[in-house]
């Protein structure tokens, strides 16, 4: 059984559609891209999985927990994690305090024993604390730690919204454009930390990206949609060579960005 | 051993600590002597505005808990004072209760009462919840007025003196330490708070509610629980007005209250608690300050006699605060941390 199951997911918005009828799965284990031109409703897909828009029909399957039925907290607690298009951290809050947030579900302190910050709370605090600055360490932002995170260039800021993704401890990431925007070295670090995090902590990895050389590099899976529908599902290699993705790209004009290699 | 002149940290414990050099702790050990030694060198006035420093900086920081830090404006928070102080005072007049039932009974049923005020409001934001919270505020006042028998309607209640354990702090100067030490409390706790789970919630809420749901936060219950935790530290500290001045009206909670529980933490500085205490300051005293500069202007031009009356006073007040937003959006906090980094290493500067 796959982790992560589409199954027959429509989303309308008034009268657009958004999704219609998209079904795949996501293996455990494998970094699966997510493709398509600009409004193929790729990032609506994601706000189905973390709970933030309900479908019309269909519905996603993490795991055997169906998701949509219930709200995006609960969602995070089953082991879902993600990260935004347009970079959605907390701007006043240190990077620290930003991936201490993604260790919530971790932690029971409430405001009682908070208030006392004693004994059971303290040991808490440091305990994620630990967890926290491996994550710092693993994604190489030790030097801006105690920063506001508003006051960080872009390009921090992608690898502190993944940091507070990974804080969660989650089964399953998803990445929503993680190197739009960057130069070539930066795209390569996050590259290989989408890597690493596959290889070393096992997490499965669902990544929205238009960077075709980054999807063909790492990717194990590539699905392809246009238009709210799916047109292509498969190995890199496959879906490179589908006459009908060719064609979507082509028609936007996109041919250059498609042909990589 | 060597002189620690910059902050430098062994362990996360050590990171975490509230006062992290020992120079800060030193300022602290002074300004808590200096508080304790302050009824001996002041007059009885001065250690009056201090008791209505300490109230007002618990409700403060308690609305800033709300709209500081989680985003929820709340322009209700005389009537939570209200509820707190009333409860205080039904529960020591009417059942004699020691004041260890009556501050913490008070801020339970405010909190309560946020928890009914909070759920309803759960979808609104801005304007909308300053409206709602609004709109409480002037029931509250309504039911004050109209309910005679419980609340004395317009006559108001009379709160017996403090006992503590046998000592009844019937002046000024005795029931300073009281407030004090409830005061200290409060911040401290406020302090633990905005540090560690709930707090860091509280600001992602405001930050980014979707990310922070996404991320595992419990949208309505951090909420509700903002709610609950500001109206607890406004029914404590209506019980510790009711305490100080002995007599409580409808008058003293108005939405005009409310606005100046606003009015400290926007001078003080938004998410900040340090900054609640700092407007809560500035604002009870300012006005007092008015009026004394006001007078020995009196004094010294005789055309100028008579001409001063209270309504110069809230003009006055009012323009002060409209300069704070405009020059210092920050407020008062923002001024104090660029003061601190110029003092920061302070005797050892480089
Ligand atoms: N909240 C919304 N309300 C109305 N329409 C929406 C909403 N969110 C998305 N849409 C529409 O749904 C379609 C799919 O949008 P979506 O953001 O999912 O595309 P995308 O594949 O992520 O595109 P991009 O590559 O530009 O990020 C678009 O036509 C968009 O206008
Ligand atoms: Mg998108």
């Amino acid at each position: 059984m796959a982790q992560l199951e589409i199954q027959d997911l429509t989303l309308n918005f008034g009268g657009i559609t958004a999704l219609s009828g998209v079904a795949f799965n996501v293996q455990q284990g494998d970094i699966h891209a997510l493709i398509g031109p600009n409004g193929a409703g790729k990032t609506s897909l994601f706000n189905v999985i973390s709970g933030i828009y309900r479908p019309s029909q269909g519905q996603a399957v993490f795991e055997g927990n169906i998701l949509n039925k219930t709200s995006p907290h609960r969602i995070a607690a089953m082991g879902v994690a993600r990260t935004f298009q347009n970079i959605e951290l907390f701007q006043h809050m240190s990077v620290i305090d930003n991936l201490l947030l993604g260790r919530h579900l971790h932690m029971g302190t409430g405001i009682l024993s908070g208030a006392m910050f004693y004994g059971k709370a303290l040991r808490e605090e440091v305990r994620n604390r630990l967890r926290v600055e491996e994550i710092i360490d693993f994604l190489e932002i030790e030097k801006v730690r105690k920063k506001p995170v508003g006051s960080l260039p872009y390009g921090v800021q992608k690898r502190v919204e993944i940091g507070r993704a990974l804080a969660n401890d989650p089964r399953i990431l998803l990445l929503d454009e993680p190197v739009a925007g960057m130069n070539v070295e930066e795209t390569e670090d996050i590259a290989r930390f989408v890597l690493d995090v596959k290889e070393e902590l096992g997490i499965t990895i669902l990544m929205v990206e238009h960077d075709m050389g980054v999807v063909m590099d790492i990717a194990d899976r590539v699905t392809v949609l246009d238009f709210g529908i799916l047109i292509a599902d498969g190995t890199p290699s496959q879906v490179q060579a589908n006459p009908k993705v060719i064609e979507a790209y082509l028609g936007e004009g996109d041919e250059e960005q498609w042909n990589v290699n | 051993m060597a002189i620690r002149s910059k902050i430098f940290c062994e362990t996360y414990h050590e990171d975490i600590k509230l006062l992290n050099t020992y120079w800060s702790k030193a300022w602290m050990g002074l300004f808590i002597i200096g508080l304790f030694i302050l009824p001996f060198l002041g007059d009885t006035y001065m250690v009056y505005m201090v008791n209505l420093c300490c109230i007002a900086t618990v409700a403060a920081v308690g609305l800033n808990l709300l709209t500081g830090f989680t985003g929820q404006i709340s322009l209700g928070h005389a009537a939570f004072l209200a509820i707190g102080a009333y409860t205080g005072t039904i529960l020591s007049e009417g059942l004699n209760m020691p004041f260890w039932v009556t501050v913490p009974a008070g801020g339970l049923v405010a909190a309560a009462a946020g928890i009914l005020v909070g759920i309803p409001c759960l979808r609104l934001k801005g304007l909308y919840l300053a409206m709602a919270t609004m709109s409480f505020g002037v029931m509250v006042e309504y039911v004050l007025i109209t309910l005679k028998g419980v609340t004395g309607g317009e006559r108001g209640m009379y709160m017996p003196e403090v006992d503590v354990f046998g000592m009844v702090l019937n002046t000024d100067e005795s029931i300073y330490y009281f407030l004090l030490v409830i005061t200290a409390i409060m911040i401290v706790a406020a302090k633990n708070i905005v540090r560690t789970r709930v707090g860091r919630a509280f600001v992602a809420v405001r930050d980014r509610d979707i990310a922070a749901e996404v991320m595992g936060v419990n949208l309505t219950l951090y909420k509700v629980m903002a709610f609950a935790l500001s109206s607890f530290y406004a029914g404590v500290a209506g019980v510790m007005y009711a305490y100080v001045m002995g007599h409580i009206h409808p008058e003293h909670f108005t939405m005009l209250h409310s606005v100046e529980y606003l009015a400290m933490i926007i001078v003080g500085g938004l998410g900040s608690i340090l900054g609640s205490i700092f407007g809560a300051i500035f604002i009870v005293v300012i006005p007092e300050f008015i009026k004394i500069l006001a007078q020995t202007i009196e004094e010294a031009i005789p055309a100028m006699a008579g001409k001063y009356d209270d309504e110069w006073n809230i003009a006055a007040f009012g323009l002060l605060i409209m300069l704070f937003l405009i020059f210092e959006p920050g407020g008062l906090n923002s001024i104090w941390q660029r003061l601190k980094i110029g003092f920061k290493n302070w005797p050892f500067t480089y």
